[in-house]
């Protein structure tokens, strides 16, 4: 039975120019730029200094408290840099730049390929060794894993819920990873039940990947309890709340997480990440990343290095058409506009998308017609038109009372509005007042 | 890097949707009930027609330019659909001036005076339309005979709509039965054989616009539906409850202006509810209105009003009718 969550949602264009790409392995970058702050949470603590020599995946930044991770370097050679640098969030932050020479690995990491299936990790060592491997929400939420799979006291998992969605147009690098590992992200899954001591794992795919509904359930069949769920496409399924909806029918309530009704949802790149770390001790150096765009000559997906930077990874892909309007680290949807390709991509970098510049513009904003289709299709029940009103006006009250901190910021409503009206725009700032507004009175 | 790239918030991309291509939609969709009208109505409908679509169109362009200084946006089909509207609830032997008034009343008074398209609480075709019934009356109950006047405009003889046979005799003690034979037979209703305005006579034609609307995700279902079954359980319980002083539900859904109404009228974006629950009680409203006027109002036909009237409600039924949120009760289980 194909299942999805029931409320709103819309079919943008797909364009997943790179399926059928096989994963090819990046070259080793001259140099890169490894930022401190990959992840949600506090910035790890630099470990080394200008001039150090470092191996591959030797430790350079630790956690810097409970929400945090660790960092490693991703090739070996010498620092050169720690200082403010520019990343993808067009700032310039604490990052560690690394001039790379011929790969010498860390002690005691198993680089080969063989595929070791034999658990011997307790559940609290895989944890643990997460945290040590610096893994975090692959899917682009980059929240450290470890923390989601401490299950709090009073609460309990009953189910894992693997998210092998990849709604998001344009992105092939989770659809990839499952045809191209899937023996090794279904010993991750196993690692990641053990470590939350669950029974049932379901993994959550949407339709558009038949051939990955096929691999996975097919390999599934040896592992007890491990399920894939085929999915209708409708974007944004693989939001969190939307796929927990879409599995098990349960709705995470308003300012609520997924373990609140019973669940942890990790994404299929994670899945991988931690079957490198548990099995293999290898740290979170690299990852999939999907290089497409319409007029890209060779739509791509690479195994990167993190800190390569984004102009080394378009440019094994064809190089930077003539005619681009934007840059995205991301997909389209829920992606972020870069200021330039000379910023590296991180742990949480799932593709880069060039835009031709005729479709970087956005249409002419005209007045709200008031058409209800935004409200229709907004997946969390709210109201976009009245959010984005309430929030030129200034009527902090209403922006809170109507809900606008359930908005996860998927963008449905900018996308379906026949008048171009910058909802969502209007949303993230009525947010981020109504959020200041709640601290203060918190104090 | 020399390239100039844009940086802006995502979404990056978009719908195909534009307020132009949904307004051309329900031009399209009024096709086949113009097709239907210019059938039997020949010649006048084409005169009304084109009258109170150029009237309207000019009247939106002349007050954006100069009694607004705003920039004229009479591409958007807007003011186009508001005058084919318009001219669906006239009688095609209506006088070109008084067209042109009802323009003037839609597009001035209806839409303009409050700000332009999305800021008017009243769907301005209805406005315009209730302001020439209530200034005109005469002018404005004549129907021309169908078919036989063809060739002729203001001079076309006339007759009363089944709706306005019907209230005359049940007022005057005629039984149901014998109104019955005065007026067609069930499937001439439907196609739209019988005195009426000009857009409004055939059910058939409209609601296969309707069902076009419907695909291209133009309207939703809701608020049709809901006036449709209004219409039909009130009717129903006062037929069968005296089936004498009463019509059939079926000879109230196929007459007069409610499937215009229903489907393209009350379905206006800027004046009706924003969420399915809210449509619901704004269509039942429409309904029970609706033959409320019909059966004991001073006037055969209610739906304009109706529809006016639950207009008036939009605001209030939006703030209250919130749509159902996501996580708003744990439904587990
Ligand atoms: S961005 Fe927010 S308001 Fe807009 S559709 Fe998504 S959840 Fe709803
Ligand atoms: S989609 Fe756009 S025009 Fe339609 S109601 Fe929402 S904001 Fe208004």
């Amino acid at each position: 039975m194909i299942q999805t969550f029931p409320k709103g949602g819309i079919h943008p264009a797909e364009d997943k120019f790179a399926a059928g790409i096989p994963i090819r392995v990046l070259p080793l970058p001259k140099t890169v730029n490894i930022p401190v702050s990959q992840h949600i949470g506090a910035p790890s603590e630099p470990l080394v200094a200008k001039g150090d020599k470092v191996k591959t995946g030797q430790l350079i930044a630790k956690s810097n408290g409970f929400v945090s991770t660790n960092i490693h370097s991703s090739v070996t050679g010498t620092v050169t840099k720690v200082d403010k640098m520019m990343d993808s969030s067009g700032y310039k932050r604490m990052a560690i730049s690394i001039d790379a020479e011929e790969d010498q690995w860390e002690e005691g990491i198993d680089t080969s390929k063989t595929l070791n299936r034999k658990i011997s990790a307790t559940g609290d060592e895989i944890i643990r060794k997460i945290l040590d491997a610096g893994i975090v929400g692959l899917g682009g939420a980059t929240f450290p894993s470890h923390i989601k799979l401490s299950v709090p006291r009073g609460k309990k998992a009953e189910v894992l819920i693997i998210n092998g969605v990849e709604c998001e147009p344009c992105l092939t690098s989770d659809h990839r990873l499952m045809l191209e590992k899937g023996e090794e992200l279904m010993v991750g899954i196993q690692l990641l039940m053990k470590a939350l001591n669950v029974k049932r794992a379901l993994i959550g795919i949407e339709n558009n990947k038949p051939d990955a509904i096929r691999h996975l359930s097919s390999l599934a069949s040896d592992y007890e309890g491990t399920e894939v769920k085929t999915l209708q496409i409708k974007y944004p399924q693989g939001a969190e709340k939307q796929l927990v909806k879409a599995l098990i029918k349960r709705e995470v309530p308003s300012g609520k997480l997924p373990i609140d009704v019973g669940t942890v949802v990790h994404n299929i790149g994670t899945a991988f990440a931690v079957y490198e770390a548990v099995q293999k001790n290898k740290p979170l150096i690299e990852r999939v990343i999907t290089v497409t765009g319409k007029k890209i000559e060779s739509p791509s997906n690479f195994m990167v290095r993190i800190g390569t930077l984004v102009s080394d990874l378009v440019e094994a892909a064809g190089g930077l058409p003539d005619d681009t309007g934007k840059i995205i680290n991301g997909g389209p949807m829920m992606g972020k506009a870069l200021k330039t390709a000379d910023v590296p991509v991180t742990k949480g970098t799932s593709g880069i998308l060039i835009v031709p510049s005729d479709e970087s513009r956005r249409k002419p904003v005209l007045n709200c017609v008031r058409c209800a289709k935004c409200v229709s299709i907004c997946p969390m029940g709210l109201e976009p038109y009245l959010l984005q009103a309430a929030t030129e006006f200034k009527k902090w009250d209403l922006v809170e009372n109507e809900r606008a901190l359930d908005c996860m910021e998927c963008g449905s409503c900018s996308y379906i509005c026949p008048s171009g009206r910058p909802l969502l725009d209007y949303i993230r700032l009525g947010k981020s007042t109504v959020s200041k507004i709640i601290r203060s009175r918190k104090q | 890097m020399d390239k100039l790239i844009t940086v802006s918030p995502s979404p990056h991309a978009y719908g195909d949707d534009s307020v132009k291509r949904l307004m051309y939609g329900v031009v399209y969709a009024l096709v086949p009930a113009f097709i239907i009208s210019l059938y039997f109505f020949g010649i006048g409908a084409l005169i009304v027609t084109a009258i109170s679509i150029v009237s309207c169109m000019a009247f939106e362009y002349l007050i954006q330019k100069y009694l607004m200084n705003a920039r004229p946006s009479i591409t958007d089909g807007s003011a186009l659909v508001t005058g084919l509207l318009l001219a669906f609830n006239l009688p095609t032997n209506l006088p070109w001036w008084i067209i042109i008034i009802g323009a003037l009343v839609a597009i001035g008074v209806g839409k303009m005076s409050f700000g332009g398209l999305g800021t008017n609480p009243f769907n301005p075709a209805l406005v315009g339309r209730v302001f020439l019934f209530i200034s005109f009356p005469a002018q404005m109950t004549s129907w021309p005979e169908p078919v036989v006047s063809r060739l002729q405009y203001t001079d076309a003889a006339t007759g009363a709509t089944p709706l306005g046979v019907v209230k005359e005799g049940l007022n005057a003690g005629v039984p149901m039965s014998q109104l019955l034979e005065q007026i067609p037979g069930y499937m001439e209703l439907f196609i739209g054989h019988m005195h009426g305005c000009l857009g409004e006579i055939s059910a058939l034609a409209l609601i296969a616009g309707g069902i076009y609307m419907l695909a291209k995700k133009i309207i939703t279902w809701h608020i049709p539906v809901s006036i449709f079954l209004s219409v039909f359980v009130f009717t129903g319980i006062l037929w069968l409850i005296n089936p004498y002083d009463n019509a059939g539900p079926l000879f109230h859904l196929v007459t007069g202006g409610l499937v215009l109404g229903a489907v393209y009228m009350a379905t206006d974006y800027v004046t009706s509810p924003m969420v399915p629950k809210g449509m619901w009680i704004y269509g039942i409203g429409i309904g029970v209105i609706t033959v409320a006027i019909r059966v004991w109002g001073a006037y055969p036909e209610g739906v304009s009003f109706a529809i006016l009237i639950m207009n008036a409600f939009v605001p209030l039924i939006n703030k209250y009718v919130k749509p159902e949120r996501f996580g708003e009760e744990v439904k587990n289980g």
